[in-house]
């Protein structure tokens, strides 16, 4: 893939901030008599400063991610460029065409990695907590195979490029869909179970067999027309080579619902971790729960692999290591998680397109390249800690 | 309190409980005894309403079966056998949760909530470690913790399913006497399944024994914990001894049993009897 900086100058811009940051907790208030001399600090003090880590390491990522391209912009070139398209700003003689490199090309990618990086990791949090398994991740339950086979259906049908995002967010919603169905209401004898969410492990096991079966059906059709067969890989591949900032206006409102709800459900996930039982017992409805945050993180994941296609690990990587080093409530992870994951995709997109330039590398192999020994980080590091206990 | 009416639980076409039907008022500790897979936890999470049931279960007079969720929660707080403990979840954040039934479906804890578990885990000695993680805590911080937890929700009817089965003796009748002394002070109705007997007949004021999921024999620890009842339903050489200040001690025995510091029970003239035929 050639990257296509120069020449290519879209519509308006529409200016979107990052979407995913909620506005943290509020200052340490661990004033509680007795408690304030303990050695450990509130989760929400916590929750709190590893926000704002993330954030500054998302700025940060941002303005890297705006700065370096194959046009070989400078940094005052850079700046000058993004304040000349602000209601107010001084003159500031930066050539049109640097401008429109920075506000049609650069930006709109950065922005749309991020959303998509935030989607990606706050769903994988999400889905870790609601099925209290850590290796689940935002396509277990079928995003990514009905996600590649509507964008295969459209690539092999000669449908126009602007149909592969909706037709992959049908199939990808629609998957999970599917699983759900025949999840929740299979494999669950009458009082047996216990009740209460006896359907996480019918529903997983679901999930398995409608990703196998739309996989199936999606490699066959590629076969089929092994003409298309480049074009289907490098969707399923995944990237951001071609943003604009209509993808970003596609998926903006997803990206915001889902990310308020998953959010507003950072408590309930932390009941959640003292079981399916215990946390029925303390009244929380724990098939609503679930429901509720897998039709949110499915909606915005489905969105986010609609604009950049199947990227993958950034949904496992982060969350992990959010756990590993700020902590494991989901006050912590999830908002975390959805900045710190904006942050690793904005960079990964950047590695992506410079180590190779000007060809592109796809962001799916750079995520991946980080993530498999990150995968043995992790064993590693679990395994240590069960020896300790 | 807390009432029974022939409450039944089937798993599948297994009857796990039938035709329980009893009442506990309301300060009283009802101890729940009997050999293993006869549905003692099975009747607790029937109370809990974590497992479907047939029959009434009401408290204070309103059948849980109509209640939210949530309500039965402000009313019942169940400790199972061996509850979930993150190893990285703090003892404060743990016992927070307990505050879940109180705090609406998207809110978080109020400084009121903060209040309410600083205070529990003052009362449960646990304030040093509240910054600290569970996996950090011993075996009784950690039996108190899930204490604290349950007393956060704030309901008259406590369940503790077999609460102190990991403890040392001595640990056993310390977290017990803690469960006697807040049952005091809050006026706390406690169902609790107990294995060992003897513990069984110092705590509750009664004991409800099943047998293949019904009720063999209800009644004041006297009545029950007698050589012939506990042979007919444990099917073991269980022994019961009096101690001179009256409280009974069951001993299994291989032969029979006669320490100088107690006599047999008066319910059993013949002293030790061989167990009923297994059942």
């Amino acid at each position: 893939m050639k990257s296509a900086e120069r020449g290519r100058a879209g519509a308006p811009t529409g200016g979107a901030p990052t979407g995913g940051a909620p506005a943290g907790g509020a200052p340490a208030r661990r004033a509680q008599a007795g408690l304030a001399k303990s050695p450990g600090r509130g989760t929400t003090a916590r929750a709190a400063r590893a926000t704002l880590v993330a954030a500054v390491l998302l700025l940060i990522a941002l303005a890297v991610g705006v700065s370096v391209g194959p046009a070989g912009l400078s940094l005052p070139d850079v700046a000058g460029a993004l304040l000349t398209r602000l209601p107010w700003h001084p003159h500031m003689g930066v050539p049109a065409i640097d401008t429109d490199i920075v506000w049609q090309i650069r930006l709109p990618r950065v922005v749309l990695g991020a959303l998509v990086g935030a989607m990606l990791a706050g769903g994988g949090a999400a889905y870790q907590g609601v099925f209290r398994n850590p290796l689940a991740d935002p396509y277990l339950l079928g995003v990514a195979a009905g996600g590649g086979l509507g964008a295969t259906i459209v690539i092999v049908a000669g449908g126009s490029p602007a149909l592969l995002p909706p037709a992959a967010f049908l199939g990808a919603a629609g998957a999970v869909a599917l699983t759900y169905l025949l999840g929740s209401g299979a494999g669950r004898p009458q009082g047996a179970g216990g009740g209460i969410g006896g359907a996480t492990g019918s529903i997983l096991l679901a999930g398995v067999a409608v990703a196998a079966l739309l996989t199936a059906v999606q490699t066959y059709l590629q076969q089929q027309h092994s003409q298309t067969l480049q074009a289907v890989y490098s969707w399923i591949l995944g990237g951001l080579s071609l943003a604009t900032w209509s993808d970003v206006t596609l998926i903006l409102p997803y990206v915001i619902v889902a990310a308020g709800i998953l959010l507003a459900h950072r408590r309930l996930l932390d009941v959640l971790r003292i079981g399916e039982t215990e946390a029925g017992s303390l009244g929380v409805d724990v098939a609503r729960l679930r429901l509720a945050v897998v039709m949110a993180a499915t909606l915005g994941t489905a969105a986010a692999v609609s604009v950049s296609g199947l990227i993958g690990f950034v949904g496992i990587i982060v969350p992990h290591t959010v756990r590993l080093t700020a902590g494991a409530s989901y006050r912590i992870v999830l908002p975390v998680s959805m900045i710190g994951g904006a942050a690793f995709l904005v960079l990964a997109d950047v590695l992506a397109r410079t180590v190779q330039s000007p060809d592109e590398v796809p962001i799916g192999v750079i995520t991946a390249l980080a993530g498999a020994p990150f995968f043995l980080f992790i064993l590693h590091s679990r395994k240590a800690r069960q020896e300790l206990a | 309190m807390i009432s029974f009416d022939r409450v039944g639980v089937r798993y599948g076409t297994a009857q796990a409980l039938a035709e329980v039907s009893e009442q506990v008022p309301a300060g009283q500790w009802l101890g729940v005894i009997g050999r293993n897979g006869t549905g003692k936890s099975t009747l607790l999470r029937a109370a809990a309403r974590l497992v479907g049931h047939e029959g009434t279960i009401t408290i204070g007079g309103q059948p849980t079966a109509r209640m939210s969720r949530r309500t039965l929660a402000r009313l019942v707080a169940y400790v199972p056998q061996l509850p979930e403990l993150p190893p990285d979840m703090t003892t404060l954040d743990y016992v927070l949760l307990g505050r879940t039934p109180h705090i609406g479906y998207l809110r978080t804890e109020t400084q009121l909530d903060r209040e309410i578990c600083a205070g529990l885990l003052d009362r449960m000695d646990l304030a040093p470690m509240a910054g600290r993680t569970l996996g950090t805590l011993s075996g009784g911080e950690l039996q108190r913790a899930v204490l604290a937890r349950a007393l956060a929700q704030d309901a008259p009817v406590l369940l503790l399913d077999e609460p102190t089965s990991a403890l040392d003796l001595g640990r056993r009748v310390a977290a017990l006497e803690l469960v006697d002394e807040l049952r005091r002070e809050r006026s706390l109705t406690v169902l609790s399944v107990v294995h060992d007997l003897t513990l069984a007949g110092q705590f509750a004021d009664r004991l409800l024994l099943l047998d293949d999921g019904r009720v063999a024999v209800t009644g004041d620890p006297a009545s029950v914990l007698r050589d012939d009842v506990l042979a007919r339903h444990f099917g073991a050489a269980l022994h019961v001894l009096i101690t001179p200040e009256g409280e009974r001690v069951v001993v299994s025995s291989r032969s029979a049993v006669r320490p100088g510091a107690a006599r047999p029970a008066e319910s059993s003239p013949g002293g030790f009897r061989p167990p009923g035929p297994a059942r």
